[in-house]
């Protein structure tokens, strides 16, 4: 199935959203988390574990799968629709429905629909967007009357081996502008060393916001960490973490895992007679950015991350006040940073956000960064995002429930150059 | 060391073929009066490709900033590791950015903001790749 283009929110000036508040979240659904799949545990593969979390969300929502009339997943996580980690093939495949890769390192909608024998889909797409992007094409797709409730799937996968190793002595495509000089991950600690250098800073200032992502992560049930390697992360962990570049140690670098994630998105009206607190959207933006030149700068960073901000304020209507949650994609850890700044959240101006993290920012406090623990507390699903925030406004976020005031949540992820943002309040206006 | 080749391609191939005449250009629109690295096939302003021409530069810059590989996922560079990647903007237009390993500079210990020269290193029979060396 062709992947729908138009719906996306991205040209400037943005006015405010014109469904804000008719949208909401309801429920949400995840498999356990596990670091690989074993390759043998039929009942353990991406697509076994997105129909349980698909199953899990529609019973949190309390709906029945003919209720369900769209159904968007993202088919490996990747923005190219492919994989994370390494394909099954050429192995010889299973038996039905595990006879492609299908099922097994990505997962289509179509695929979905079949094996939940969801009868009533007349809206579908399958593609490689991250999470927050299927939950804004939802969200449009509702609010257009495309779809009335909407299942949300996104699957992150991980095989044996290490991914993205090239072993090719040819550097071809864009790979001749980059190769032949080693970069890579260089790249992250590059603009870190960029950011370090403008605003008087070092990478030992991270540790007690990844101290403090890694102690709410474990919070979360879902979590990799809390469920299997629940001992405390320490400061000193953080410090003496392995260098993969300079900038850029093992500790600032998410651990990919293999799980699913549901979300049943829904009309304003139809959420009223559902199981859950509506969870409404009060805007959704995309964002997609390319580098003036070879590599991405500190400048191009902030430029882009300026320009998401501005979006998500002028489609919402708010201010950096009114934000009480605020969760920005931590995948490299030093994305962060530059989410926070670019939106102010706290008052946090460029240069800022060391000295913010140096602060209180415990979820008992009045700055509950990444409440749920971002990607660094429980590992590359990408999801504690939007579950963490859905929760945090239904109250029910249990030992991560933050002290202080819980009606709006934003998030943005997934990358400085190509992101998402959804802004959900507890109330439609 | 054998490291990844540059493989050029059709938009690609004036650069590296400059390269081995030792010559290091950047294209140029002439309508948006911009300069463009990578290349591409058209510009990325005006998104024409009638006025984009190719331009000889003057192959100095300064050192903006960089990092230390330490464990990279290209195998060839393994047996270098750690290494220095430094970024370079081009001294007549600093948006425009270059790749560098600083040769003969100690891992870490990369001059930023220092002034550097465009040389070129043989990383194949026929194929030389833009290095630069700190001249102040
Ligand atoms: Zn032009």
């Amino acid at each position: 199935m062709a992947k729908e283009t138009g719906w996306e929110r991205n040209s400037d000036p943005l006015g405010i959203w014109e469904h804000r508040g008719k949208v909401a979240m309801v429920g949400r659904g995840h498999s356990t988390t596990d670091r690989r799949w074993d390759g043998e545990s039929m009942d353990k593969t991406l697509g076994a574990y997105s129909l349980v979390a698909a199953q899990n969300a529609m019973e949190d929502a309390g709906i029945s799968p003919d209720e369900v009339d769209g159904i968007i997943s993202s088919a490996g996580g990747q923005a190219n629709g492919q994989p994370l980690g390494e394909v099954w093939a050429p192995r010889p495949y299973f038996d039905p429905p595990y006879d492609s890769e299908d099922g097994l390192s990505h997962v289509t909608a179509e695929w979905l629909a079949k094996q939940l024998d969801l009868k009533n889909v007349t809206y579908m797409n399958s593609h490689g967007d991250t999470v927050w992007n299927l939950i804004g094409q939802a969200a449009q797709a509702i609010g257009d009357g495309r779809a009335t409730v909407c299942l949300v799937t996104y699957p992150n996968g991980n095989m044996a081996g290490r991914y993205h190793q090239e072993s090719s002595l040819e550097a071809s495509g864009n790979a001749q502008w980059s190769s032949p000089w080693g970069w890579g991950l260089s790249g992250q600690g590059f603009t870190f060393d960029q950011y370090c250098r403008k605003y008087g800073s070092n990478h030992d200032r991270m540790a007690p916001f990844i101290v403090q992502e890694h102690k709410n992560g474990r919070l979360w049930p879902y979590s990799y960490y809390a469920l299997h390697e629940p001992e405390p992360f320490t400061e000193e962990d953080y410090l003496n973490g392995r260098m993969i570049a300079k900038g850029l140690s093992i500790f600032d670098c998410d651990r990919p895992v293999q799980a699913a994630a549901c979300y049943v998105v829904t009309t304003a009206e139809r959420a009223k007679d559902m199981k859950q607190k509506p969870v409404y959207i009060l805007d959704h933006t995309e964002s997609a950015f390319r580098p003036r030149s070879l590599v991405q700068t500190l400048d191009d960073t902030e430029e882009w991350t300026d320009i998401q901000a501005k979006r998500a304020y002028a489609g919402s209507g708010l201010t950096p006040d009114d934000i009480d949650l605020f969760s920005p994609y931590d995948g490299f850890a030093v994305f962060t940073q530059y989410f926070l700044e670019a939106f102010e959240w706290r008052g946090v101006k460029r240069g800022d956000a060391h000295d913010f993290y140096a602060g209180d920012i415990s979820l008992e406090g009045p700055n509950p960064l990444n409440a749920g623990g971002g990607n660094m507390g429980t590992g590359r699903m990408r999801t504690v995002f939007i579950t963490d925030s859905m929760e945090q406004l239904q109250g029910r976020a249990g030992p991560r429930q933050v002290k202080g005031k819980a009606e709006i949540a934003v998030t943005i992820g997934v990358l400085p150059g190509n992101a998402g943002c959804l802004v959900f309040s507890s109330t439609p206006d | 060391m054998p490291r990844p080749i540059p493989v050029p391609d059709a938009t690609s191939k004036p650069f590296w073929d400059a390269c081995n005449e030792k010559r290091l250009i950047v294209q140029h629109c002439t309508y948006c009066d911009r300069k463009q690295f990578p290349p591409e096939p058209e510009c990325r302003e005006c998104g024409w490709h009638f006025h984009l021409s190719w331009l000889e530069t003057s192959g100095r810059g300064t050192i903006v900033g960089y990092s230390v590989t330490y464990e990279s996922r290209i195998q060839a560079w393994h047996p270098e590791q750690p290494f220095n990647n430094v970024i370079i903007a081009l001294e007549e237009d600093p948006v425009i950015n270059f790749h560098s390993n600083l040769p003969g500079v100690p891992v870490d210990e990369v001059p930023v903001g220092a002034t550097v020269e465009v040389e070129f290193l043989e990383v194949t029979d026929g194929q030389l790749i833009p290095e630069w060396r700190v001249v102040s």
